[in-house]
């Protein structure tokens, strides 16, 4: 039988079916400070220990200081989780990258760039955003403490098979337009909730023109249309980023794996229980104008009158979240002001994604009224960024340049806004209060970030 | 772990899509390391004016006199979207909430909540309609739940719902799943043997 990318992926990992759940073998588990010490206690309480521990590689992110290498510099609670990771990867024998070496990173970041990730695998991470793993041709998902528990003692996970949704894109993009502007797009046309039960496939001709940091940033953000999932085929790009990877496989194996990987795509006459369809190269930069990331408007559009939404909830919401973002209907998007821009998050702080937003920089010095940081996804970015010398555009251009972390994308740390601050930011949500009680977030691409910095309004990019 | 059979309690109705792990329970809570204790925390931009939580929002509906001790939430399409913190259920627990009914949830939080033996309901928007007119009408309108005939009953209407077997037997039975998976190791260990070497990962 005709098979989806995600069929096989799931054949291919099940181990064996418990009261008709089916039980997915993990191949690749990837852990950070935040969701997993409430998983460890677990394993103590019940005296269990932890299945694969050469299976999981942990890393910290989440709540580190983006200004010092220092555990405790975001203080005490913050330190003490740090310090809980450092000992239970110790006690567990898994590999940790702490704050300063130089493989840490955001996890959604680090794992890829270090090689952790191929195509074919399972992966999972006490993470929503895992999906970004999809891109090399992965099944990769988000779970809660629980199951990272269920992973840790038992190396899988069960799970009910989900609904397969394709979403085609075609054509090729535009200047100034990127992978952000086109997932967002999808969002919008999907609604945070549409493709909820669904693994999504990315597929079409606009793929074999996208690098695999733009492939990560639309699988990243698979979960705020509320999928389970989002993978692409993978292919020769993927093949060429993977290869010389520290963790890849190496040798006569990476022939072998080769050969597998080849055979992961969806097969021509396989179904999908829905298709969506995009053309790409009709598409303008993207910004979110509400508080969920289905509320998306060109940037050279207006806010919407929630009156125009047909459907009553997505108009109650609409009204509900311009009263929140303190906005009106009918604002054109470049008359926005802005107070904030962040640069960074597992969605864009990779190298590609700084080297798009220094194009822009370079341009022009950060508006007056504005605060701007870029903070790179990884050590590794960190290190390529400042060897092409793009740390010093932004540092000239008025932007601060930080170390690697999840930043202002939560404020975990003290990269938090307070009310009323109006942030044009690369990361992936702008529910209320997310990066700072009563603060405004407008999901934007790396170039038009840098450009609205530059403005100090959000900015169409293709203007500049 | 104790199991779920029936539960008769007030409820409390929070009608509004979308709401997501931020809101119920903001990252700065995030930072622990144990379970206990975040029920504080609950909706805490909504529920407080400061952020040391010294003052309540007297406008927010959990801090409604009428509304002390509810235990079963009411919310529209979307509820629990966004993270993958299990912190937002454990808020929620903590808190009492022990059921929580709307029109869809988002997958993680499902699988979380399971987890953590709450009883997640979907129901129809004009039904969650009907039964937050009756909390409006009389707030103190008693809520039963029989998870076992998968039936809730209140002011004389009875609702019927369904939920997975799985996970039915998941809540009755409060079983522990990691428990459960530990049986079938001999299948988990077979099945490493089948991987090729070179898709081990190690
Ligand atoms: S960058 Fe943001 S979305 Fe990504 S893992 Fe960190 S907190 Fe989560």
């Amino acid at each position: 039988m005709a098979k989806t990318l995600y069929d096989k992926l799931w054949d291919a990992h099940l181990v064996t079916e418990i009261d008709g759940d089916g039980l997915l073998y993990i191949d690749r588990h990837l852990a950070h400070e935040v969701t997993s010490p409430q998983a460890f206690a677990g394993l103590r309480q019940h005296g269990r220990r932890v299945r694969c521990p050469e299976k999981t590689i942990a890393t910290m992110d989440h709540s580190i200081s983006t200004r010092s290498f220092d555990i405790d510099a975001c203080g005490p609670q913050n330190a003490l989780q740090l310090k809980t990771l450092v000992k239970n990867c110790n006690d567990n024998n898994i590999m940790l990258f702490p704050v300063g070496d130089s493989r840490q990173g955001i996890v959604h970041v680090m794992g890829p760039e270090q090689g952790l990730i191929w195509p074919g695998m399972t992966v999972v991470c006490g993470d929503s955003h895992t999906a970004t793993h999809g891109a090399l041709g992965t099944l990769a998902f988000g779970i809660g403490t629980s199951d990272v528990e269920h992973v840790f003692a038992t190396q899988t996970l069960r799970q009910s098979k989900a609904k397969n949704l394709r979403v085609e894109l075609s054509g090729r993009l535009a200047a100034g337009v990127s992978a952000k502007d086109i997932i967002l797009a999808v969002i919008a046309k999907l609604t945070s909730a549409g493709a909820t039960g669904y693994v999504i496939e990315y597929a079409g001709d606009t793929l074999q023109h996208l690098s695999m940091a733009a492939r990560m940033t639309i699988c990243n953000m698979s979960i705020e249309a509320g999928a389970k999932a989002g993978m692409m085929a993978p292919d020769q790009v993927t093949f060429d980023y993977l290869r010389d990877k520290p963790f890849a496989p190496k040798g006569d194996a990476w022939q072998q794996a080769l050969d597998y990987w080849q055979t992961l795509y969806s097969d021509a006459d396989a179904h999908f229980d829905k298709t969506i369809r995009i053309d790409v190269a009709a598409l303008a930069p993207q910004v979110t104008w509400g508080t969920n990331p289905g509320q998306v408007m060109a940037i050279d559009g207006a806010v919407p009158d929630p009156a125009s939404f047909s459907d009553a909830k997505q108009r109650a919401a609409a009204s509900n979240a311009l009263h929140y973002v303190g906005l009106k209907q009918g604002m054109r998007a470049g008359d926005i002001a802005i107070s904030h821009v962040f640069i960074g998050s597992c969605t864009n702080s990779r190298i590609e994604d700084l080297r798009e937003a220094a194009a822009i920089a370079v341009k022009g010095r950060v508006a007056s009224t504005v605060k701007a940081i870029v903070v790179p996804g990884s050590m590794a970015v960190k290190k390529q960024a400042e060897a092409e010398g793009l740390h010093q555009i932004f540092l000239n251009a008025g932007f601060e340049w930080r170390l690697p972390g999840c930043s202002m994308c939560l404020g975990m740390n003290d990269d938090t806004l307070q009310p009323h601050d109006r942030c044009a930011s690369t990361s992936n949500r702008n529910f209320e209060g997310r990066q700072g009680r009563g603060s405004f977030t407008h999901l934007v691409s790396p170039a038009t970030a840098a450009a609205s910095a530059l403005t100090g309004t959000l900015c169409d990019v293709r203007t500049l | 772990m104790r199991g779920f059979t029936s539960l008769s309690a007030q409820a409390v109705s929070l009608l509004q899509d979308n709401i997501d792990t931020d809101q119920l329970l903001p990252k700065q809570f995030l930072n622990a390391i144990d379970r206990i204790g975040f029920g504080q925390h609950l909706f805490h931009d909504w529920r407080y004016l400061d952020d040391k939580e010294a003052v309540l929002n007297p406008d927010f509906v959990l801090n409604k006199p009428e509304h002390q001790g509810a235990e079963i939430l009411l919310s529209g399409a979307n509820f629990g979207c966004g993270s993958s913190r299990e912190h937002a259920p454990w808020a929620l627990a903590d808190y009492g909430f022990k059921v929580i009914i709307a029109e869809s949830f988002a997958d993680i939080f499902y699988a979380n909540c399971v987890n953590n033996q709450m009883l997640l309901i979907t129901l129809p928007a004009e039904q969650i309609k009907k039964l937050s007119d009756i909390i409006a009408t009389k707030p103190d309108s008693l809520f039963h739940i029989d998870l076992e005939r998968e039936l809730l009953t209140v002011a004389a209407i009875g609702i019927g719902f369904s939920i997975e077997p799985l996970v039915k037997q998941n809540l009755l039975l409060g079983l522990d799943r990691i428990g459960l998976t530990l049986t079938v190791q001999d299948a988990i260990s077979a099945y490493e043997k089948r991987i090729p070497r070179f898709m081990r990962g190690e």
